[in-house]
């Protein structure tokens, strides 16, 4: 039909799906992960981990409710901390997902379909993580629904000029948008899952997941056509939810946020950060599960040249920060860059420049590219230093604005900690039980990539 | 009214003692255990198993019909009664703990506690007027209108100079200090200690009973207890009777004190107070022989020398009048004045002056000495010794040429030499009966305290002691160190001392009997301004937990038991009126604030002619210089927490004393902040965290008061260290010799400005205080708007609002050549306002609450000579200032603030849920955030300490300075109202003042409508002067300042 179906092996590529499978052994194999694999120590091991770390955040969260704000490093002038650094860059990790799944399907990247199902899955999750901190940042989180314009009694509405209120819309709608998508990608596979299980509770569980799929072809065809209309309405999400969080930061006078390079530099920053965490996620999953054929070396190294192009793209960022602080002439950004550089978080913004710019250019080297175990390492140092850019933006900017009298230090608790961490916990305890209930590849588009799959005409 | 309270009191052991004694060890026991107070209070409550003597109540309700002067709402008959026996029950609701707190394990825990008594909770409810008739201060209708204050004039004192005041009174509870502005000491302004008084006559931690031996006992036992001593000691005519006051200036009490001493003749008074005014008293007798007071008028003086003399903070005698008069002279488009400080440490007046000398305590003898030789004085004092500093032949000519309008002016710790010196330039410079006025001494009993204290104390080892009667003040803690006074008092040389105070404090702990004092704010007194006007001071309230005063007390030790101080004091001034109509006269002296014809008139005394003996040290050891806390004084104020969070002038230090070392000499020793030093004096040895404080002359080292102390309350106890330890009666304020050893610790100092500089550290410099001196002012007048860029009006995204036509657009300006950085402001928006103390770690991070700050910035004049123990620093108080184009507003996203318009920047309590978005966009930093639950719901006290008009806010809400939207609002119904009365548009004019504004004794706060070109802000805000702090943001900011000009002497220019 067109391209997205195509599979031709390019010589010089390395497949996206290693030759020899079948319809029959792709279902088989997928499937079997949830159906008939037994759940192994590691699995308990780690959905363990991520479990305690959750509750670990929610014990932090009652405290928090309990005592207030103060029992974190908030103060003023640093009056967002932790909470908002987390925030944005949990809002950035989902965004790869987004891409994949939505940008990558109208581009017709058919080497999307083995990773695009956790991608998603990765962003509802992250974006599930993020979602925790503006309702409990607030100073009085039993009001945080004063936020949405709802019809209030009282007659007030929300202040539609403020940042944060265009935040609210933002992310509530591509948190709808990422959880419909998601499972409307679903309901072929779970149709799969209900005819394979032989457990009758499971049975009637995927049953009513797969809303009476029986995979005629009108259903496949007003299946292709939902999926088109989500992956159009989600296209724009990746760079508008990414945009307005940047506008947080962008609207405000804060020397080091007013700035209009924010919208694309945090877009950029925001899929880098999200291939980064595809890649830790994809590559013990593709060795754990033994699906090296289907995530294959041509997924990571399209993943590694993404982040590459977008890490170069963050880099123009700083770039163009650092020329604006100098070339505006305006004291406050001049002494801003100067402060990046030499101020009391200079170590937090040579890291930053390190772990974001310098190492990643390893990615230039194809070995490096190809080697699943550097390209994991050098996700997680690109996920931390987006994380310190957000803590550069955030806090440092904050520290040291314009009134010298009222410059602060910002110096986290473990209340802050704790919680950065639980929501760590709480996205790997779903990623785990994602994993063990749900085809964390997508079955269907799978078997599309078989030659078997080509139709000719 | 004895009699029955007598009954009723032996009565009281039917009310289950045992109950309460169960109830006091179990919390004695488990004092974590607080809970558990609640179930036993059951088992005390009078009402429970108390039995009721029928009698004593009908004679009671007899009593009370008769005399007006029971309660006149009663919660049980047991509380009509009898006082004493049911107030002894009410305490014994209180665990033992809540009147004796030792520290501060759960301070909050405890408060809820005690909030969940009745006794106090019952207090909120009830108007507690003073049973004697007070005056209020204007013509009032009749009956209290409820929502409308009173106000009353009255007065406290510290070191015995009275502070003229106007006391807020809410339904009969007192919330708010202004300065009485008819009054010559005050004109309105106030001082730091006079606005934070109102917080420690409500603070829950005074002593609320009489006291023997830790338990608590009824007045009429004390009496019991005296009678016996006081008896014997009549047949020895008084011999062992010593009386130990503080500076006391209370023409009644002195009365009483020596009627005291006619009674007993050889008994003796002793006066005692840490920060005393020896060194002046014996200056004077120095020079003239006699002890006189010295007072100036810098109104009329073109130049001032200060040779150590902070004469522009609280705590100099007549300080806040001082301020306003220099202040009248800091106008550069009027007859400027010049003003040189020679000064032993940095201190606000020390900002204030166009040349400012650093120069070591002990040297400043040297360095008068070596003045007085260029002077005309007489007698002459011979030649120049060792090295004149380069500034003193400018300074000497300066002085020479402004002969009748300079002044000469000495700080209180510089030896008696210096003080005379300056007597004699004063009047070989003519200033006499122009500048400066010498009168009567306002001390009632001037006496070298020093040296009465000594006395005392070898008179107590000497065995000659068997009654010591401490009027107040806390010996124990604040006698020199070389008299031990503590051990003094336990080692039991004296049989019997007694301590009346309004803590229970180090003293009151080693004395047998100690007696709760009766607040100033709640006790019939007078007292002399620093010019001898007397004040006769007024209760606000009855006395919170039935205190008594000094001068109740000494009336019950001459024998007059039942003696009342409104009957005490009335009967004083009935004998001193001579006029005919002395319900006149009374009515006006208490409702005006001051006696008329009592000012002390200049006398006229004459500089002996002799030698004054100079004595100078010549050493170059590393000098100790021992200063009175800017914020807590001496330590009377330690359990303030307005004035342990108030930020010291010069470093923002907040709840801890430092030692002070210059950045050289902490370069030299290697020695950075907050390192931990162990400071030793001959012996002596002290340990605390060192501040490098620019402005430290050379090898000398800064300590203050106040700090370190074992028994001061739940705010002031173990905060800091205790200087006292170093003090000695020989040295007590200066002294040669100090080692410095560096322990190795460090320790947290809360400083609520880390960065104090306009300086950043890549080299720009912000024109955050713009400033200039007088000729190039005189140049370019527009100097401040060239500093800096503001866009031209109108230059927004958004339509401006039609401002201009309103009734009222509401501005300020801040004189920046006025402000004198003394803090005022801050404590009376922190009392106008409920304003939350947050405590010392919440400090260091930050958190601090204080909706107008000022930021103190230094600077050094000379970069390449980095003469950087001698900056100029700048004083800026940051209110909000109410942008036209706030930052803040656009950012809510619950619309929590917004604009009014009139051009406030409101605040909607209610509507904020806490983002912080709005601080984090705020360029000037001036919202404050309640990250906890800062303010305290529970305490009842606090509760009637507040003001009613302004809300209380509770935790996760933004807030900050409202320019005191209550006040106008207030005016602006009165003037609705007028308008309506008299049937024409009336405005409310510049008699609206904000809280800062009105206590500001500088007047360099200016508020009001600048919609009108005749308001006083609206002419301040058209002089050159005036610029907008960050103008360059566009956020039209309406609080603006007027950039400083200082008028150095041209002669002396770097």
């Amino acid at each position: 039909m067109n391209d997205r179906y195509k599979t031709t092996v390019d010589a010089e590529q390395a497949p996206v799906i290693e030759p020899g499978y079948t319809f029959g052994t792709i279902t088989e194999k997928i499937s079997s992960i949830v159906l008939t694999r037994p759940a192994s120590n590691g699995w308990f091991v780690g959905f363990g981990v991520g479990f305690m770390l959750t509750m670990m955040m929610l014990y932090a969260i009652g405290y928090l409710f309990l005592k207030g704000i103060g029992i974190w490093g908030d103060t003023i002038p640093i009056g967002w901390g932790f909470a908002i650094v987390n925030f944005v860059w949990w809002i950035g990790i989902g965004h790869a997902g987004t891409l994949i799944s939505a940008i990558l399907l109208l581009l017709r990247q058919s080497w999307r379909n083995s990773i695009n199902r956790f991608a998603e899955a990765m962003t509802l999750f992250a974006v599930a993580c993020a979602g925790i901190f503006p309702a409990i940042h607030v100073g009085r989180p039993w009001l945080a629904y004063w936020l949405f314009p709802y019809p209030s009694t009282m007659g007030v509405w929300p202040q539609f000029r403020s940042p944060l209120m265009w935040d609210v819309f933002a992310v509530s709608t591509y948190a709808t948008i990422s959880a419909l998508f998601w499972f409307m990608g679903l309901i072929p596979d779970f149709a799969t899952l209900r005819d394979r299980s032989d457990k009758p509770v499971l049975r009637i569980v995927y049953g009513m997941l797969s809303m009476g799929w029986r995979g005629s072809a009108r259903h496949w065809h007003r299946y292709e056509t939902a999926y088109l209309l989500l992956a159009g309405l989600a296209t724009p999400l990746v760079l508008s939810v990414h945009t307005v969080v940047s506008f947080d930061f962008a609207i405000g006078i804060v020397p080091g946020w007013h700035t209009t390079i924010f919208p694309p530099y945090f877009v950029a920053g925001a899929i880098y950060s999200g291939f980064a965490m595809v890649l830790m996620l994809a590559i013990p999953i593709r060795k754990i599960y033994r699906l090296e054929d289907f995530i294959t070396e041509r997924h990571l190294q399209n993943s590694a040249k993404v982040m590459l192009a977008t890490g170069l793209i963050v880099a123009y960022g700083y770039g163009i920060e650092a020329f604006m602080g100098w070339y505006s002439g305006d004291r406050y950004d001049a002494f801003t860059l100067w402060n990046r550089l030499h101020g009391p978080y200079a170590i937090p913004y040579w890291s930053l420049l390190t772990c974001n710019i310098f190492i990643p250019q390893l990615l230039w080297i194809k070995k490096l590219r190809t080697s699943p175990l550097a390209l994991f390492l050098l996700s997680g140092v690109i996920l931390i230093g987006m994380w310190l850019e957000r803590f550069i933006i955030v806090v440092v900017s904050l520290s040291r604005d314009f009134l010298t009298s009222s410059w602060g230090m910002y110096y986290p608790t473990r209340w802050d900690w704790m919680i950065f961490i639980g929501t760590i916990g709480m996205f790997l305890a779903a990623m785990f039980l994602f994993l063990r209930l749900l085809p964390a590849i997508s079955i269907f588009e799978m078997r599309t990539l078989l030659p078997e799959a080509e139709v000719k005409e | 009214m004895q009699p029955t309270t007598q009954a009723v009191g032996k009565g009281k052991i039917s009310i289950s003692p045992d109950g309460a004694k169960e109830a006091r060890d179990e919390i004695m026991d488990e004092p974590h255990k607080l809970g558990s107070a609640d179930t036993k209070r059951e088992d005390v409550c009078p009402s429970k198993k108390g039995k009721l003597d029928l009698e004593s109540v009908r004679a009671q309700i007899e009593a009370a019909a008769d005399e007006k002067a029971g309660p006149e709402y009663w919660r049980s008959l047991e509380e009509l009664a009898g006082s004493p026996a049911f107030q002894e029950a009410l305490h014994r609701e209180f665990p033992k703990g809540a009147s004796e707190w030792v520290d501060s394990v759960s301070r909050r825990g405890f408060l809820k506690v005690m909030g969940a008594s009745m006794a106090l909770a019952g207090m909120t409810g009830c108007v507690r007027l003073p049973l004697e008739p007070i005056v209020p201060y204007v013509r009032q209708p009749e009956d209290v209108i409820p929502g409308r204050p009173q106000f009353y004039a009255t007065a406290m004192t510290l070191g015995g100079y009275a502070s003229p005041l106007l006391v807020e009174s809410h339904l009969g509870r007192p919330t708010k200090i202004e300065g009485n502005d008819q009054h010559p000491a005050s004109l309105g302004g106030t001082d730091i200690f006079a606005q934070a008084s109102i917080l420690g006559m409500y603070d829950p931690d005074r002593s609320q009973s009489v006291m023997s031996m830790g338990d608590q006992q009824s007045w009429q036992a004390l009496l019991n207890a005296l009678h016996g001593p006081l008896t014997a000691q009549k047949a020895l005519q008084g011999a062992g009777i010593r009386i130990l006051t503080p500076t006391i200036s209370s023409p009644t009490l002195a009365d009483q004190l020596r009627g005291f001493l006619k009674i007993y003749p050889q008994a003796k008074w002793h006066v005692y107070e840490p920060v005393n005014r020896d060194n002046v008293l014996e200056g004077a007798k120095l020079a003239f022989g006699q002890p006189v007071e010295t007072r100036y008028d810098f109104e009329k003086a073109d130049v001032i020398v200060s040779l150590d003399a902070d004469f522009l903070y609280a705590g100099f005698p007549g300080n806040v009048r001082y301020i306003r008069d220099f202040a009248k002279r800091r106008n550069p488009d009027g007859n400027m004045n010049r003003l040189y400080v020679i000064e032993s440490t940095p201190t606000t007046t020390g900002a204030k002056a166009d040349h400012r000398f650093p120069m070591r305590a002990s040297e400043v003898e040297k360095f008068a000495h070596n003045l007085s030789s260029h002077l005309p004085v007489n007698p002459p004092t011979g030649g120049v010794v060792g090295d004149n500093p380069g500034f003193a032949g400018p300074l000497v000519q300066d002085l020479l040429a402004h002969r009748a309008s300079s002044v000469v002016i000495v700080g209180d710790h510089q030896p008696p030499v210096v003080h005379a010196f300056a007597h004699a330039v004063n009047q070989a410079l003519g200033n006499i009966g122009k500048t400066v006025f010498y009168t009567d001494p306002v001390d009632a009993n001037p006496i070298n305290q020093a040296e009465s204290i000594r006395d005392l104390v070898s008179d107590v080892q000497t065995g000659k002691v068997d009654l010591l009667v401490i009027l107040g003040g806390n010996p124990a803690y604040d006698a020199p160190a070389d008299l031990d006074f503590a051990n003094v008092l336990k080692n039991g040389r004296v049989p019997l001392r007694v301590h009346l105070g309004l803590y229970q404090n180090e003293t009151a702990e080693l004395c047998q009997w100690h007696i709760n004092q009766a607040h100033e704010l709640e006790a019939w007194g007078d007292a002399r301004a620093y010019d001898g006007t007397v004040s006769v001071i007024q209760p606000l309230i009855a006395p919170l937990y039935n205190g008594k005063s000094a001068l109740e007390f000494v009336t019950l030790l001459s024998g007059q038991a039942d003696a009342t101080g409104y009957d005490l004091v009335r009967a004083y001034w009935q004998k001193q009126h001579t006029g005919t109509d002395f319900e006149a006269f009374w009515r006006k002296s208490l409702h005006g604030g001051w006696v008329e014809r009592t000012t002390y008139q200049p006398k006229s005394v004459a500089v002996k002619n002799d030698n004054f003996g100079w004595k100078w040290a010549t050493d170059t050891a590393i000098e100790l210089n021992i200063r009175r806390d800017p914020t807590i004084y001496d330590g009377q104020f330690s359990n303030n927490g307005w004035l342990q969070e108030l930020p010291k002038p010069m470093n923002k230090l907040t709840w801890d004393n430092a030692v002070l070392i210059g950045p050289m000499m902490g370069e030299r020793l290697q020695i950075k902040t907050c390192d931990m030093v162990e400071l030793e004096l001959n012996g002596r040895k002290v340990t605390g965290p060192v501040w490098i404080q620019p402005g430290v002359p050379d090898n000398s080292v800064t300590v203050t008061l106040g700090y370190g102390r074992t028994r001061a309350g739940r705010v002031g106890t173990a905060q800091g260290f205790n200087a006292y330890a170093l003090r000695t009666s020989a040295a007590p304020w200066f002294a040669s010799g100090l080692q410095i050893r560096k322990t190795g610790d460090r320790y947290v100092l809360a400083s609520t400005q880390g960065y104090q500089s306009m300086d950043t550290p890549n080299g720009d410099h912000r024109p955050l205080v713009r400033e200039t001196v007088l000729e190039e002012y005189h140049k370019d007048p527009d100097f401040a708007k060239e500093q800096g860029e503001e866009p031209a009006p109108g230059l927004t995204l958004y339509k401006p609002y039609p401002y201009k036509e309103e009734d009222y657009a509401w501005g300020m300006a801040i004189d920046l050549n006025s402000c004198v950085g003394c803090n005022n402001c801050m404590i009376a928006c922190q009392s106008e306002n409920n304003i939350a103390v947050v405590g010392k770690e919440q400090c260091a991070i930050g958190r601090h609450m204080h909706w107008i700050r000022i930021d103190t910035y230094y600077q050094y004049p000379d970069e390449a000579a980095r003469d950087r123990d001698n900056p100029k620093a700048f004083f800026q108080p940051v209110p909000c200032m109410q942008c036209e184009d706030a930052p803040c507003e656009v950012v809510c996203p619950v619309g929590a603030t917004n604009h009014s318009s009139e051009g406030l920047n409101d605040m909607v309590y209610n509507r904020c849920v806490g983002t912080r978005y709005c601080s984090n966009n705020c360029p000037y930093k001036v919202r404050r955030f309640n990250f906890l639950l800062f303010q305290d719901w529970v305490t009842p006290q606090y509760k009637m300490m507040r003001n009613p008009d302004v809300s209380v806010r509770s935790r996760g809400v933004m807030e900050k300075c409202t320019y005191c939207v209550q006040r106008i609002n207030e005016h602006k119904i009165d003037a609705e109202t007028a308008s309506v009365r008299e049937g024409k548009q009336i405005k409310v004019g510049d008699e609206l003042q904000t809280a800062c504004q009105q206590s500001c004794p500088a007047g360099a706060i200016i508020f009001g409508n600048i919609n009108d070109p005749e308001s006083r802000v609206s002419k301040l805000k058209a002089q050159s002067r005036n610029y907008s702090l960050l103008g360059e943001l566009n956020t039209r900011p309406r609080t603006t300042y007027l950039a400083e000009v200082s008028n150095p002497n041209p002669e002396l220019k770097a």
